[in-house]
């Protein structure tokens, strides 16, 4: 049956060619199946990290912090606490130090040239005295812990074991933490009895000029308290503010801040600790063993007559002007500003 | 020895937080601690991503080396571990991690946080293994019995695997090849600076 065979034959035909469509029909889709990457449109941990330091998401839990997923910064956080701070805080104490003690074997003590007259000036009232040993106090206090923070486990923990050292660390952390109350104290009562005294004028450039007290045999007038101690003042006063407040930060974490608020906050408290306590080096010695009878200000309270003289000539007129200085000592001359 | 790394291949992972519940039921992890997490990135939009994070039990650690009082050590397997007896609850470890790992069971106003807790890779602590103190401090040994840690192993969809870091790097690369595209091995380069090359 030659027609039937004929239509068979291109029936055939027929359905091989649609085949062959069909088939390059779904190659071609599969193509272009492959062209689009499904993961094109997808977050990328990469891209992510180029375009900030935390990749932030939502989390189910009602803690904050556990939103962020990855913040490589903290890397960078380790590398200042472990690397950068221990080199910042032992260059800048040790040169301190060396400083000083390279002052004292070239300069020495600074004495009352012309010695002790014998009368005793009143410099600080028993109130001033508690402001300021309230503050020196605690400040060592928190800088003794402070330090164990940072230089502890290098110094210590190998001399005492590491279960002492974990004991002292802690008591030391409680320490550091509730001293920091009288610190402030102390501080905001310096502030308000000796500002208006450490305000500088015209006689501190002076001072400054001639060195300060550190050139021997000169003795740069000032009033009651002189340049260096208003530097001295001013230091203390900014750097307690900053400490103070990153070290109430770091005490109470994440309370409007976030984790780059509390690695910000721990960088500005140990660099700025660091300098204060270098600074803080200084005043004791030169309150101490760079000045003879200048310590006696601050633990009596009163002054020798000549010591006043030398250094707070401006001082001494106003306080003989005052009638706070009872009786001229024997060998001061009338006009003890010279 | 190996060398214990946790890959979760976010293509995977579904955000059941059936590894959150695990953890905490295996370690029975206090009340308010969670020693793994999922976050979800760009929720809701196109293109969004859940990854389960813990401890990534990273090399060269940072939290072991922030510690002031050097509680942390680094175990054979190279899982990051701690002593809670010499932790001080100052806090340091969290703002180093690079993955929000340590946890503390208080809020820690006045440096009164607590002793860290974090994920230990279900292998316990310093004490002696499978002891009732190990298991009351870090939570389970499942490390010391021959076992991966319940989060990976308890993961419905495999996404989060554990065990050897060329192993696991091994089964992810496979899967890359088969679908045809990564999805990143979230934290790799961060934890183990290394990329996974398929």
């Amino acid at each position: 049956m030659a027609p039937r065979q004929a239509a068979y034959r291109l029936l055939f035909a027929l359905l091989t060619a649609g085949g062959f469509l069909a088939l390059a029909f779904t190659a071609a889709r599969a193509q272009q199946d492959r062209i689009i990457d499904p993961d094109a449109s997808v977050v990328n941990e990469q891209k992510l990290l180029q375009e900030s330091e935390r990749i932030t998401g939502r989390i189910g839990l009602p803690d904050e912090r556990a939103a962020t997923l990855i913040q490589p910064a903290g890397r960078t956080w380790r590398y200042f606490h472990e690397v950068l701070l221990r080199w910042i805080g032992s260059i800048v104490i040790i040169a301190t130090v060396l400083g000083l003690a390279l002052a004292y074997s070239l300069i020495g003590r600074l004495r009352m040239s012309e010695g002790r007259s014998g009368t005793k000036v009143a410099r600080f009232s028993a109130f001033e005295r508690f402001a300021h040993w309230l503050t020196a106090t605690s400040f060592v206090l928190l800088a003794l812990t402070g330090l164990n923070v940072t230089f502890g486990k290098i110094l210590l923990r190998p001399l005492i074991g590491p279960e002492a050292f974990t004991t002292l660390s802690e008591s030391a952390k409680y320490v550091h933490n509730f001293i920091s109350f009288p610190f402030v104290l102390g501080l905001i009562l310096i502030a308000a009895t000796w500002m208006r005294d450490n305000i500088p004028r015209k006689v501190d450039i002076e001072w400054l000029k001639q060195g300060g007290g550190f050139i021997k045999g000169r003795h740069p007038t000032a009033g009651r308290f002189n340049a260096g101690e208003k530097l001295v003042f001013w230091l203390a006063l900014v750097a307690g503010a900053a400490v103070a407040i990153s070290g109430y930060l770091l005490m109470f974490p994440f309370y409007g801040t976030n984790i780059l608020g509390m690695q910000a906050a721990q960088v500005v408290h140990s660099i700025i600790a660091m300098l204060f306590i270098a600074l803080i080096i200084g005043h004791i010695y030169i309150g101490t063993l760079g000045t003879e009878g200048a310590f006696e200000a601050m633990g009596t309270g009163s002054v020798d007559f000549n010591w006043a003289k030398e250094h707070h000539a401006l001082w001494l007129k106003d306080e003989i002007a005052k009638g706070h200085v009872p009786k001229p000592p024997p060998r001061a001359s009338a006009s003890p500003a010279e | 020895m190996a060398r214990m790394k946790f890959l979760c291949d976010a293509e995977r992972c579904i955000e059941c937080n059936a590894c959150v519940t695990a953890c905490k039921n295996e370690n029975e992890v206090p009340w308010g601690i969670n020693r793994r997490r999922v976050v979800t990135i760009n929720d809701g939009k196109p293109g969004e991503r859940s990854v389960s994070m813990a401890c990534m039990h990273c090399t060269d650690a940072p939290c072991a080396a922030v510690c002031p009082v050097s509680c942390f050590f680094i175990t054979a397997d190279a899982v990051v571990l701690h002593s809670k007896d010499l932790c001080i609850g100052c806090g340091y470890c969290f703002y180093a991690c690079p993955f929000g790992a340590p946890q503390y069971p208080k809020v820690g106003n006045f440096g009164s946080r607590g002793k860290m807790d974090k994920c230990t890779y279900c292998a316990g602590g310093p004490e002696a293994d499978a002891s009732q103190a190990e298991f009351d401090k870090y939570g389970a040994n499942r490390l010391g019995e021959g076992k991966l840690p319940m989060c990976a192993e308890m993961c419905s969809t495999k996404s989060l695997l554990a065990g050897d870091g060329e192993v696991i790097a091994q089964i992810y690369k496979e899967r890359v090849l088969t679908r045809g595209y990564s999805s990143g091995a979230w934290g790799w380069i961060t934890a183990y600076r290394e990329r996974i090359a398929v």
